[in-house]
């Protein structure tokens, strides 16, 4: 078992996500970097849809009372164990009692431990992805007890021979599609979304990262219509919203790009303030 | 009758089907013979098909080798598609108390709109209203068929907290709040029925294409249904309804 000592700014269980309930207005969820949850999971040789936990920005402290292994990737945020650090993207033996803290964060946003086997909170829904109204809570509190399957330690450092790709947490840009109103723009307006830097705002949570500058526009709303994760939104007062992995199913304001996974990766480990800029590919 | 369809790629592993952009129960039962069709040719793989008021979006886990081919198998299957089949929806029939208790907005609405309440609730309650979709919260039904006499613009800021259940109106649409939340339409009521259950599977009995229509209930009767949910003992009645 795993207990939670301190629950760190922002922890959740993440997998990937709740396919095939979008129907009922279910977000799918699941963790916000794919790529660094899923090298995670790899190194450890778990399926890549193991449960793990999505760390933001602070880290949790942890206590762990069985043997198992466990691997971080994605952000940097300095991971110790029992007060020593250590290093993202290896496997790490746990013993009973061992104690799982983080020093700070030094790059990135959001980084993923992954244990041995996955997390086996409880499924709702096909997932075990945490979100308000369908899971218990929404986060993680102090004191709360995950439980893992034990796991005795072995000789294997890795079961991947693949490096962590740590561009992913240094380029700033984004790769992009045309959305399906991307046509109904300007072409100032279409050249301003492929060269201006953007900055992400105070707002960027799991549901949507907005941006700054405003881009002043005369779009027409749309009917309400089905949005992705990815999708990037331009409402009449002028926001950019990039929806992320909690994203509602639907939306009524204009598509006009559309990100690839690997941008929405890259974006979930971008912080209030720094720049990003879009690239369209076609 | 057969609409003149837009297929396009949504990301690399989703397609976006768009019909003529506009809230129409022709539109409605056209995307839903064709979503019922789509569904039926996948069946052997894992795909979800969900639709909006004009639209439907089919997610495969699955990245998309060829856009075209696939755009060409979804045009065969829509020409194909055998327009006259009835479709089997449900009617369901939703409770609701319009007490002051529960619709802090009634008595605003109707002094702005200058109807009583009584009639406000008169025309609430006689109306057929058709599920076009979920979105928006789990659980959330996008209803269509508010009496026009009933239309009235959202709140300038929204409420920061309504709460489950709520009954309200903004702009042409009503709806129902299936948990608390944020949100910017006038609330004339509240129903104590369970709309989205998590941990059932389906979560939400209601679907798109079905049909709605509310019934006044008094608060001694919202009261004595809580209490029925509380207990398992509650189960909203539905009947066919053939669209």
């Amino acid at each position: 078992m795993l207990k939670v000592v301190k629950s760190g700014f922002y922890t959740t269980i993440q997998d990937s996500g709740r396919f095939g309930y979008r129907a009922y207005g279910v977000p799918v969820s699941g963790v916000m970097d794919s790529y660094s949850s899923h090298y995670a999971n790899s190194i450890l040789g778990n399926d890549a849809d193991c449960a793990v936990l999505e760390i933001t920005m602070i880290g949790p402290e942890l206590h762990f009372d069985e043997p198992t292994q466990i691997a971080i990737a994605g952000a940097d945020m300095g991971p110790m164990l029992n007060g020593n650090l250590i290093s993202n993207n290896q496997v790490i033996d746990i013993k009973p009692n061992d104690v799982l803290s983080f020093e700070g964060l030094r790059k990135g946003l959001r980084c993923y431990l992954a244990i041995k086997g996955g997390l086996q909170s409880e499924v709702y829904l096909g997932s075990r992805s945490m979100y308000n109204t369908i899971t218990e809570s929404g986060t993680l509190k102090a004191g709360e007890k995950i439980y893992y399957e034990k796991s005795p330690s072995n000789s294997i450092k890795t079961y991947s021979n693949v490096k962590y790709d740590h561009d992913l947490l240094s380029t700033n840009i984004l790769e992009v599609e045309n959305g399906p109103e991307y046509n109904e723009l300007p072409q100032e307006l279409k050249n301003k979304l492929s060269t201006l830097q953007f900055k992400v705002s105070k707002f960027n949570n799991r549901m949507a990262y907005q941006l700054e500058p405003l881009i002043p526009n005369t779009l027409k709303t749309i009917i309400t219509s089905p949005v992705l994760p990815g999708t990037v939104q331009l409402t009449p007062n002028g926001n950019l919203i990039i929806l992320v992995r909690d994203c509602q199913t639907t939306g009524g304001y204009p598509r006009v790009l559309q990100l690839t996974e690997r941008s929405l990766n890259i974006l979930s480990q971008k912080r209030q303030e720094e720049q990003v800029s879009f690239r369209l590919t076609y | 009758m057969a609409f003149n369809l837009k297929y396009s790629k949504f990301n690399s592993s989703s397609i976006l089907i768009e019909w003529p952009q506009s809230i129409d129960q022709n539109i409605l039962s056209d995307i839903l013979k064709f979503k019922k069709s789509i569904n039926s040719h996948y069946i052997k793989l894992k795909v979800e098909v969900i639709n909006t008021y004009a639209s439907i979006l089919i997610i495969y886990d699955f990245t998309i080798d060829n856009f075209n081919d696939e755009f060409l198998t979804l045009k065969q299957l829509y020409s194909s598609l055998n327009t006259t089949q009835n479709f089997d929806t449900k009617l369901w029939e939703i409770p609701v108390c319009y007490d002051d208790i529960f619709g802090p907005d009634l008595i605003q609405y109707s002094v702005t709109k200058e109807i009583s309440k009584s009639k406000i609730i008169e025309c609430h309650t006689s109306n057929l209203y058709t599920v076009y979709f979920l979105g928006f919260l789990p659980g959330f039904l996008y209803l269509g068929g508010l009496d026009p006499k009933l239309n009235l613009a959202r709140k300038k800021s929204p409420s920061l907290n309504v709460k489950k259940g709520s009954v309200a109106i903004g702009g042409n649409q009503t709806g129902i709040y299936p948990q608390a939340s944020p949100g910017g339409w006038h609330v004339i009521g509240n129903s104590p029925v369970e709309l989205f259950n998590p941990k059932q599977s389906p979560p939400c009995k209601i679907m798109s294409g079905d049909k709605i229509r509310f019934y006044q209930i008094s608060k001694t009767e919202h009261a004595r249904i809580r209490e029925e949910i509380d207990s398992n003992a509650f189960n909203l009645i539905s009947t066919p309804h053939n669209a």
